[in-house]
């Protein structure tokens, strides 16, 4: 229960960070203030709430958890490629998009794209795709915090409890420190758990008679697999680079960019994401591959037989019996189990709250959330202009209550691991999004119509996966259900983990599918005026 | 050419992040670390590295003198 007593603690400390620490007493409220900190976040707490809302739960639990299941392959899937691929995006979109938001005012996505395009209900349609595909997010932090609490506790603390007192939390300094309480928290946390994943490497690797012994052993054994990649398609492997594409159409993300003070501040982001993720993701990858050398830790071993016997007899079992046996092998919990066997009891609860810090990144997406509908709908539908900019503020904070109850009544009933929640929906979706941004900074021949066009195929290609998925059980392992072939190859197959399309997973195409038809649509329909394009990319259009 | 450098090189970091060579192999890197878990970590690094040439040699420095002297006003905000 100690561990458990130290993560209270900690979510206490949160709260006073978020609520009292940074409050500033500025009479009215603005809704620039609330919402995006007054655009004044220094060098420092820039980097590591940036950094830190992108890392969910998925960050610690959902990477050892799958690379307790898949091995080192995780870390290239999910880690190093963000490692690239995310700070190109935030030096070549986010840095454009401060600039246009110092320049013009926008505080979210959506109101620079009824700017740049000259739309309206466009611009509202694409709020909606954004807001629902973000939900999920929202849930992961939820499912995160519940299951962390549970396991800490060693099941003294509820899934469903501990899921509820996250969401007070989170939603608590959200509601009222909003962007300046949430980047300070984020802040805090980031620290937190960047220290978290060399201390869980010195103490677990003491506990486990060292990594040697472990790395040989596991090297020598039927689960050698684990140390390469000879089990992942080389197809499904290149798909993985398209999944941060994503992090940049994220609203939170986006939004984020603009509460720096200078574009200065972009330049320590960009050049130390890497490196933060490299910190985060290597350790806990490794660790979660070591666990399956773990013999001592009974809820381990039930998770290895668990995926012996799917591995073994699962060809022959229901799909019902295979999901159930999935669900018992799921290693979210991995990590926790081995800090709690291996970690003496108040190291055990100061690296549960390292957990908690990156459990907890939904407050930004719950923020985010909120100032997108009260900036994108509240105040484009006249809110703001007949009831004034602090009956705005109250009705964000209204909408983060609303929120954050519908995620956790949600997340009480999602039977998703956290990983396989946040990439089949949400992270492909927002990577689908992204041409958006590309076409609206860089290509002045982009319109209205191609932005509408890549919305409409987001949502209908999520929504398709997630039929296709729920009308198709997953395939037994190691082997995959061909429903379409198109001249003699695979175009369509359901996976044990997923969907196939040409080998390829899903985001493929739907990235692909994106950048065609805002390139097509764009071909066909009218232009924006000269005026708008010159604001946009200089001279030459007047 | 300094930009198609730099794009050169961003394209090259990506083609390498597919790790091919490495893709069976399980030997251990100072007996324990899987050689491809050391490669994408040492890729990691050398995406830090490209970030650093972005940043100093590609810096959009003509959007904070956009920026400069254009205060938006709250007529001004959409």
């Amino acid at each position: 229960m100690i561990p458990a007593i130290v993560v209270f603690i900690y979510l206490a400390t949160v709260v006073y960070i978020g609520i009292f620490a940074f409050r500033r007493s500025t009479g009215r409220e603005k809704a620039e203030d609330y919402f995006l900190a007054s655009r004044s976040l220094g060098p420092f707490v820039f980097l590591f709430s940036l950094f830190g809302t992108n890392m969910t739960a998925f960050a610690i639990l959902g990477s050892s958890g799958h690379a307790f299941a898949n091995g080192i392959v995780t870390f290239g899937l999910m880690a190093s490629s963000s490692g690239l691929v995310i700070p190109l995006t935030i030096f070549l979109i986010g840095t454009r998009v401060w600039a246009l938001g110092k320049k013009y005012g926008f505080m979210t996505p959506v109101q620079m794209f009824r700017d740049r395009w000259e739309c309206s209900h466009i611009g509202t349609v694409i709020f909606a795709v954004q807001a629902v595909l973000l939900i999920p997010y929202v849930i992961i932090g939820i499912m995160g915090g519940g299951t962390t609490l549970y396991t800490i506790s060693g099941g003294l603390v509820p899934f469903w409890f501990g899921g509820a007192i996250v969401a007070m939390v989170v939603m608590s300094y959200v509601f009222f420190g909003g962007m300046r309480g949430t980047a300070w928290v984020n802040t805090f946390q980031t620290v937190l758990f960047l220290c978290f994943g060399a201390v869980a490497l010195v103490v677990i690797g003491h506990g486990i008679g060292g990594f040697t012994a472990a790395a040989e052993g596991l090297k020598n054994s039927p689960m050698s697999f684990l140390l390469t990649r000879e089990r992942i398609s080389p197809y499904y492997f290149f798909s993985y680079t398209f999944i941060p594409l994503s992090a940049i159409a994220f609203p939170h993300i986006l939004i984020f960019c603009l509460t720096a003070k200078k574009m200065n501040q972009f330049k320590k982001t960009v050049i130390f994401y890497p490196i933060c993720i490299l910190a985060i993701w290597l350790p806990c990858v490794f660790l979660g591959v070591m666990a399956n050398r773990v013999t001592d830790v009974p809820q381990i071993k039930a998770k290895q037989e668990a995926r012996r016997v799917l591995a073994t007899q699962g060809r022959t079992m229901e799909p019902e019996q295979r999901d159930a046996l999935r669900d018992q092998a799921a290693g979210d919990d991995v990590i926790m189990l081995l800090l709690q066997h291996y970690a003496p009891i108040w190291l055990a609860g100061l690296l549960g709250a390292g957990i908690m810090a990156a459990v907890m990144a939904s407050d930004s997406q719950i923020l985010a959330l909120s100032t997108m509908f009260t900036e994108d709908v509240f105040a484009f539908y006249g809110g703001k202009r007949r009831f004034g900019e602090a009956v705005q503020v109250q009705t964000g904070r209204i909408f983060i209550i609303l929120i954050t109850l519908f995620a956790y009544a949600v997340a009480l009933r999602a039977p998703e691991t956290i990983f396989e929640l946040a990439i089949q929906y949400a992270f492909s979706g927002y990577a689908a999004l992204s041409p958006l941004l590309v076409a609206a900074l860089f290509w002045k021949g982009s319109t209205k119509w191609g932005a509408l066009a890549v919305t409409v195929w987001t949502a209908a290609t999520v929504v398709a996966v997630a039929v296709f998925q729920e009308m198709v059980p997953a395939a037994a392992p190691g082997t995959q259900n061909v429903i379409w072939t198109f001249g003699g190859m695979e175009a369509l197959a359901r996976t044990p983990g997923g969907t196939a399309i040409f080998k390829f997973s899903p985001v493929v195409p739907m990235v692909i599918g994106s950048a065609l038809l805002m390139w097509l649509v764009s071909l066909v329909t009218r232009k924006p005026a000269p005026s708008t394009l010159a604001r946009y990319f200089g001279g030459g259009h007047q | 050419m300094k930009t198609i450098l730099l794009v050169v090189a961003v394209v090259a970091l990506y083609i390498l992040h597919q790790d091919i060579w490495f893709w069976r192999s399980s030997y251990l890197v100072f007996g324990f670390i899987p050689i491809g878990l050391f490669y994408q970590g040492l890729f990691s690094v050398a995406a830090a590295l490209l970030m650093w040439l972005l940043v100093t040699f590609a810096w959009p420095s003509h959007l904070e003198r956009e920026v400069e002297g254009t205060t938006p006003t709250e007529d001004e905000a959409p």
